[in-house]
């Protein structure tokens, strides 16, 4: 197969095995790309491309813009908080607006759960889910997949546990659809109020005890804590959660193993993992972030090739 | 579909050697060139010619490299067919060389006009010269022509020129293709 089976990115559970694989050896030659003196291919140059931010982002709005430059795609931005979505204009008329000025592909992240496969079903233009709510994060769990499979090999058969806030994390949902679709064995690990009742029914197992899931795994993917979404308590203190639930160095050493840590970013360093894990040559989160460009550049490219002229 | 062999495995090793020599003419110890095999084809053809120049010619230190143009090409979601990316592996500074780019077919010039852009993403090379196999020289779209070439060949449209490499397809042939149904 070299054609993915999809129109648009709106979550991993709408792909199949063979188009992750796909994005994944496309992302092989971009990675190459981006390393070489001039970073930039001419592929991209008849498309244009909207960058829609219903809510704040930095890392991941910043890894679209560089993917869709080095492209050479045309580029606009939007974000919400300074546009006519605060006058009480719909989604679908904000986006109808923004497609009358010849946008062929949208780059979407929106607070509601599913506003990207609402928008896929309303307008004609190529749609890439950049977050939903709680709910998927699509581009981040192919980056982390890609990371591992670039760190250890092979993502099939590998222990990948998801420490921290699965409750309110999208980049778990998505991550638990990657990993499982690709052979991997995935655990859960975080204070109980912060694991949703149906997480078993994924085909994934819970532990609460962070130091039997790190001798369990290979692969340690820790969550930042969500302040911003936990209106009510979830836990008694950032202190608390960080001595039950942070990584520190000490905690690495005591394994008879070496583990791998990422972190989807941005750390609360001492929270989730302390500043010493971070950057120790375990830690592969820099490495994720230069293959975030990569893997949004194979995405990009590759749903644009379906765009007929 | 009928199809007539142009070169066999003989003529093709002939002519191999005749493009080896004219390289070494015009590069000597090919210390300041590099040779530059064209994805997915046109490695089958560098990797002989560099063999060649190295077992039979004792050339040392060759430069080879493998560049892919696929994000490059002018046809991308113009062209019916599925463009498949492949590896570039240039591990070496093209800056200020003399660059031979090797190809097996030179048909509308369109690949090697992607392959001119795709280069100036490692440097700006001193020189940039063609090498084919087979030029099929009434069916440019654009103004390129080859430094050296194996064969020349009249082809028309329809018929299609396949160049067989024994470590790929298990032979060294070459053959033109006519597309069209017989009756």
């Amino acid at each position: 197969m070299s054609e993915l089976s999809v129109n648009h990115l709106l979550g991993i559970k709408y792909l199949k095995e063979e188009d992750i694989q796909l994005i994944f050896e496309t992302a092989d030659q971009f990675k190459e790309v981006i390393n070489r003196p001039i970073k930039k291919v001419p592929s991209l140059r008849d498309i244009t491309i909207a960058n829609l931010f219903f809510e704040n982002s930095t890392r991941t709005k910043l890894s679209f813009e560089l993917a869709e430059k080095r492209l050479s795609a045309d580029v606009i931005n939007f974000s919400a908080s300074q546009s006519s979505v605060k006058k009480g204009e719909t989604l679908i008329d904000t986006v109808n607006n923004i497609l009358s000025m010849k946008v062929d592909m949208i780059v979407m992240r929106h607070p509601n759960p599913g506003a990207g496969v609402f928008l896929s079903k309303n307008v004609s233009a190529s749609i890439i889910n950049a977050g939903d709510g709680a709910h998927e994060h699509p581009t981040q769990a192919l980056l982390d997949s890609y990371s591992i499979r670039e760190r250890l090999g092979d993502v099939a058969g590998k222990n990948v546990v998801i420490v921290g806030d699965i409750l309110h994390s999208r980049v778990a949902l998505s991550n638990i659809f990657a990993l499982k679709l690709q052979g991997a064995n995935v655990k859960v690990c975080g204070p109980k109020t912060l694991l949703p009742k149906y997480i078993e029914s994924l085909g994934v197992k819970v532990e609460t005890d962070l130091r039997k899931a790190l001798e369990w795994c290979d692969v340690a993917n820790m969550l930042r804590v969500q302040n911003e979404r936990m209106d009510i308590s979830y836990f008694p203190s950032t202190r608390e959660y960080a001595q039950q639930y942070g990584v520190t160095k000490t905690l690495l050493d005591s394994l008879d193993k070496e583990i791998v840590i990422m972190h989807p970013g941005p750390i609360n360093r001492g929270v989730e993992i302390t500043s010493d894990v971070a950057d120790s040559k375990q830690s592969i989160i820099l490495n994720q972030v230069e293959n975030g460009v990569a893997v949004r550049m194979a995405v990009i490219y590759l749903l644009a090739s379906k765009i007929k002229q | 579909m009928s199809q007539k062999i142009l070169l066999n495995s003989k003529e093709i090793g002939i002519i191999l050697h005749r493009l080896a020599c004219q390289l070494i003419e015009k590069h000597l110890d090919f210390s300041n060139t590099v040779l530059i095999g064209i994805q997915p084809r046109g490695i089958y053809l560098a990797e002989r010619l560099t063999s060649i120049l190295r077992d039979e010619y004792e050339v040392k230190n060759i430069e080879l490299g493998y560049l892919d143009i696929t994000f490059y090409r002018d046809d991308f979601r113009r062209s019916e067919k599925i463009l498949e990316a492949n590896k570039t592996n240039i591990d070496f500074v093209v800056e200020n060389k003399k660059v031979v780019f090797i190809d097996d077919v030179l048909y509308t010039g369109r690949s090697i006009r992607a392959a001119l852009t795709a280069i100036q993403s490692f440097g700006r090379p001193d020189e940039i010269e063609l090498l084919v196999l087979i030029d099929r020289r009434f069916s440019r779209h654009l103004p390129i022509q080859p430094n050296y070439r194996g064969r020349q060949v009249d082809a028309i449209n329809k018929e299609k020129v396949k160049v067989n490499w024994l470590e790929n397809d298990g032979e060294d042939m070459i053959y033109l293709i006519n597309q069209e149904k017989d009756n």
